[in-house]
């Protein structure tokens, strides 16, 4: 992890959207008019999901303006967590989990198929273009390592098998259903009877 | 009865064994600076808000089991502070270790060599060795304009800068982006931070991440002789402190003093020392075929001493520039007593000023003042160009009290929210019939200040505006004993100081007034002491241009006799206060320069007037006797005693016009100074097109 770098080639402009704008007044009443800043995470996190999963510096500015704040105080924010992307990613963007249980699990496997797979660098939109990928810390979902996270999905239980098929229906823009690879339902043991004898499926 | 509760109710601490008494609010690092034991720190500073991130300042606190960050600590009362332990000791250690894991060796080659907070307190607390074998982080450098060279490598994220920007300068420019190991101090896109306070997160800085850019491997601090003076280049009257190699004055920095500057000065201020080296007079020049040619002192003298003889007294005519001081100004004025001539003025533009009171031309309120303010009114000024460090006091009152602020006319972005409530001279005549909504506003408030600016002052209701304001004012029992609201913000160093001479005396019966003579051609010789900013069409004059740079007065000259800058003498400046400061010389005349009360002795003495020969001494005090309310040196006058002058005004309707001031080219020195006018190109390309990079 370095710097998020800012991406060279910037749309211009950027503006809500209408039905955005209507979010951003239900987002601004939760804060008192003295500190609408606070609603600087809400607002930038609503600006990535209108432009494609990534915010320019536009949006930031606008915010900025929106919220009477400084330009650099939204820069912080923004280059601060991690989940804000600051330059493009595919349209399928894929998160893969490498903290130590994920890993221990085989998430480096996982990030060698993606790196054949779709770029061979992180943060690198696919040859296709619809594709992107970077490795990111614990999403919570140790119990079914390892997993990754498909745009607001997670993909879990993976094998190196299983991701492979999952990499390549994103490839071909066909992507597979997400949850368990090994048939659990949700996170629930397996193999192991309860109380009235039968198993979870 | 208050106080006295409070001070038999001040609670106690124990710092080392030792108990003392603090104030209520205090934290603990700042009670054991009153036990005088000396807190090491790096992101603490007394003027900006506690971040308490750097962790220097850990003192162990009895029944707690870890060390305490004693800047971000209250104190309270019954604590048990220790800060020479072992304990104590081992965390600080641990706390410079972790400091110095990333912080480059390269000491030897850094600017900050020598005063450096990092260096020093390594000294104590540093390990001899380093247990961190792993590369060191490397961050590239930022850009931060013309002034403030980064190495962002060598920054310990204090934040000072950051904070500086946001609170000080009130430019929230630069900011911490990224996070953990990778978090950087950086400009929003690595743009020039547009303040006239920029400059300050150089001496903030403890490392050497942000240094000075002009004064990059000039010299080291050790090198440098240091010399206590004032600065002159706008009537604020910072308190500076001169730092010389040889004869170059090397740099220039901000002594602390709490009633003026604080611990700021203003860019200006900072960096227009490079002009006192470039575009210097260093011998005396004539005019001969049009081209000025270097000439003899001798020669000089005896040509204008011929031209003096040549006319009469009425014709012969003086400018004195903005940055003279009192002593070369009274030599000034005893020889034009001397030649008999009354034409003597300094003013650059023909503004009213009413100088029969020492009120009627000062800052009354004074800059520590500001800060009691409840109400703020600004009649045709811009103080953020006009005295930037008494703006960086407005901002700081506005910050702390979010007292209101009103504009009469439009001094654009001042760094703080202000309300706009007229732009015409109606405006006021309305506030004084108390037609207005604000009347009632400033009549409610306790302590007002109205802050009159030159441009106001420049109109043609300018006497109106003075007069009538101040009439109001004590009307309305605004001028006391205790608070006094009328303030005018002058912006040459010299004025105050002239007009306590008495320099504009004796000026009321005469008919027709200095600009009109000059305008109508009335003069032969046109003496500029100094003077590089009287705006006029040069006809047949004989001009004599009398200063230490090659500048617009030089420009225009038939001779030119050269003197020297206010570096290179000592001298007394009065700031716009009316306080009274004493310039000290740092170094010394270039080439056959004079100072100014030299050079018109020598005169006299081609004259024939063997007995007005002055000496320093002798012009220091009487300039001492004459000064009107003279209290004390560095010290603010007495107050005047309150009356009603009626005097007769005429008002006239017209738009309170802020004339622009060119920022970085207010003065000869600052005109001279390469650093200067790259702030002034990057300026005016922000102007133009809204971005500098």
């Amino acid at each position: 992890m370095s710097v998020k770098k800012i991406h060279d080639d910037q749309p211009k402009e950027f503006k809500f959207s209408e039905e955005n704008l209507k979010k951003v007044e239900q987002i601004l009443k939760k804060y008192p008019e003295k500190n609408k800043k606070s609603a600087v995470m809400p607002l930038l996190y609503l600006a990535q999901r209108q432009n494609d999963n990534w915010i320019p510096l536009a949006a930031m500015k606008y915010i900025a303006k929106h919220l009477a704040m400084p330009y650099i105080s939204v820069y912080e924010v923004a280059t601060f967590y991690t989940m804000y992307n600051l330059a493009p990613v595919g349209k399928h963007f894929i998160q893969v989990c490498t903290t130590t249980p994920c890993l221990l699990r085989g998430a480096d496997k996982i990030v060698k198929l993606c790196k054949e797979n779709i770029s061979p660098n992180e943060n690198e939109i696919s040859k296709k273009g619809n594709c992107s990928w970077m490795e990111v810390e614990c999403l919570g979902a140790c119990v079914s390592a390892p997993m990754v996270q498909i745009n607001d999905d997670y993909y879990e239980d993976l094998d190196e098998k299983s991701t492979k098929e999952i990499l390549i229906s994103l490839i071909n823009d066909k992507p597979l259903k997400p949850g368990s690879y090994r048939g659990r339902k949700n996170t629930s043991p397996e193999k192991v009877p309860i109380s009235n004898g039968e198993k979870h499926a | 009865m208050i106080n006295i509760y409070w001070r038999t109710k001040m609670p106690k601490l124990k710092i080392n064994g030792k108990e003392i008494e603090f104030e209520k609010g205090m934290t603990v690092l700042q009670a054991c600076e009153l036990a005088d034991v000396e807190i090491p720190r790096f992101c603490y500073h007394e003027k900006l808000s506690i971040a308490g991130n750097c962790r220097m300042c850990l003192v162990e606190m009895e029944k707690s089991a870890k060390p305490i960050a004693s800047c971000a600590m209250p104190a309270t009362e019954g604590m048990n502070i220790k800060t020479n332990t072992p304990f104590v000791e081992k965390a600080r250690k641990g706390v410079m270790e972790f400091l110095l894991a990333n912080h480059p060796l390269d000491c030897p080659v850094c600017d900050q060599g020598g005063e450096c907070d990092l260096q020093d307190q390594s000294l104590y607390y540093g390990v001899d060795k380093s247990r961190f074998v792993e590369n060191k982080r490397d961050v590239k450098e930022k850009y931060m304009g013309p002034l403030i060279k980064t190495q962002m490598t060598r920054c310990i994220h204090c934040t000072r800068c950051v904070r500086f920007a946001t609170e000080v300068a009130g430019v929230p420019e630069i900011g911490a982006i990224g996070r953990g190991e990778n978090m950087e101090i950086t400009t929003y896109l690595e743009k020039s931070m547009e303040s006239e306070l920029s400059a300050n997160v150089i001496d903030l800085c403890p490392v050497g991440a942000l240094t000075s850019k002009p004064y990059a491997f000039e010299a080291r601090p050790w090198e440098l002789k240091k010399t206590e003076s004032v600065d002159v280049l706008d009537a604020v009257g910072s308190n500076i402190r001169v730092d010389t190699y040889n004869w170059e004055v090397k740099r220039i920095l901000p002594r602390l003093n709490n009633e003026i500057n604080e611990e700021w000065i203003s860019d200006k201020t900072r960096f227009s020392c490079d002009g006192l080296l470039k575009q210097r007079l260093d011998v005396p020049y004539i005019k001969k075929d049009n081209i000025l040619q270097k000439t003899t002192w001798e020669e000089a003298i005896d040509l204008l001493v011929d031209k003096i003889r040549s006319v009469h007294p009425n014709e012969i005519a003086g400018h004195i520039g903005d940055m003279i001081n009192m002593e070369n100004a009274l030599s000034f004025m005893k020889f034009f007593k001397t030649l008999k001539s009354e034409n003597l003025e300094f003013r650059e533009k023909d503004l009213y000023i009413n100088s029969d009171e020492k009120m009627n031309y000062i800052f009354n309120s004074s800059i520590a003042g500001i800060e009691d303010a409840d109400i703020i009114l600004l009649v045709g000024t811009n103080p953020r160009h006009e005295a930037s460090i008494l703006n960086a006091r407005i901002r700081k009152t506005f910050v702390q009290k979010k007292i209101p602020i009103f504009s009469l006319g439009n001094p654009g972005d001042l760094t703080y929210d202000y309300e706009i409530i007229g732009d015409r001279t109606e405006d006021i005549k309305k506030i004084l019939n108390k037609e207005h909504s604000f009347s009632q506003k400033l009549l409610s408030a306790k302590k007002p200040i109205i802050i009159i600016g030159e441009s106001a002052l420049e109109l043609k209701s300018g006497r109106y505006i003075f007069e009538e304001l101040k009439k109001f004012l004590i009307k309305n029992n605004l001028i006391n004993d205790n608070w006094n609201a009328l303030n005018i913000l002058v912006q040459n160093a010299s004025t105050v100081g002239l007009l306590d001479l008495k320099i504009l005396q004796g000026k009321k019966e005469k008919s027709s007034s200095f600009f009109d003579d000059l305008k109508n051609r009335k003069f032969k010789i046109l003496y500029l002491l100094g003077s590089d900013n009287l705006e006029f069409q040069k006809n047949d004059e004989f001009i004599v241009y009398q200063g230490s740079h090659g500048d617009r007065g030089a420009e225009i000259a038939d001779l030119i006799l050269p003197s020297a800058a206010y570096t290179e003498q000592n001298g007394l400046y009065e700031n716009l206060e009316g306080r009274i400061q004493e310039g000290k010389k740092a170094s010394y005349p270039i080439g056959e320069a004079l100072e100014d009360w030299k050079i018109f002795n020598q005169i006299n003495k081609k004259l024939g007037f063997k007995d007005k020969k002055v000496n320093f001494d002798e012009l220091r005090k009487e300039i001492l006797q004459t000064v009107p309310n003279f209290s004390e040196i560095n010290e603010l006058p007495k107050k005047s005693e309150i009356k009603i002058n009626n005097i007769e005004t005429s008002f006239f309707s017209e738009k309170i016009f802020i004339r622009e001031l060119d920022y970085y080219y207010t003065n000869s020195i600052s005109r001279s100074s390469k650093t200067m006018s790259e702030c002034r190109q990057i300026r005016q390309k922000i102007k133009k097109d809204g971005t500098n990079n």
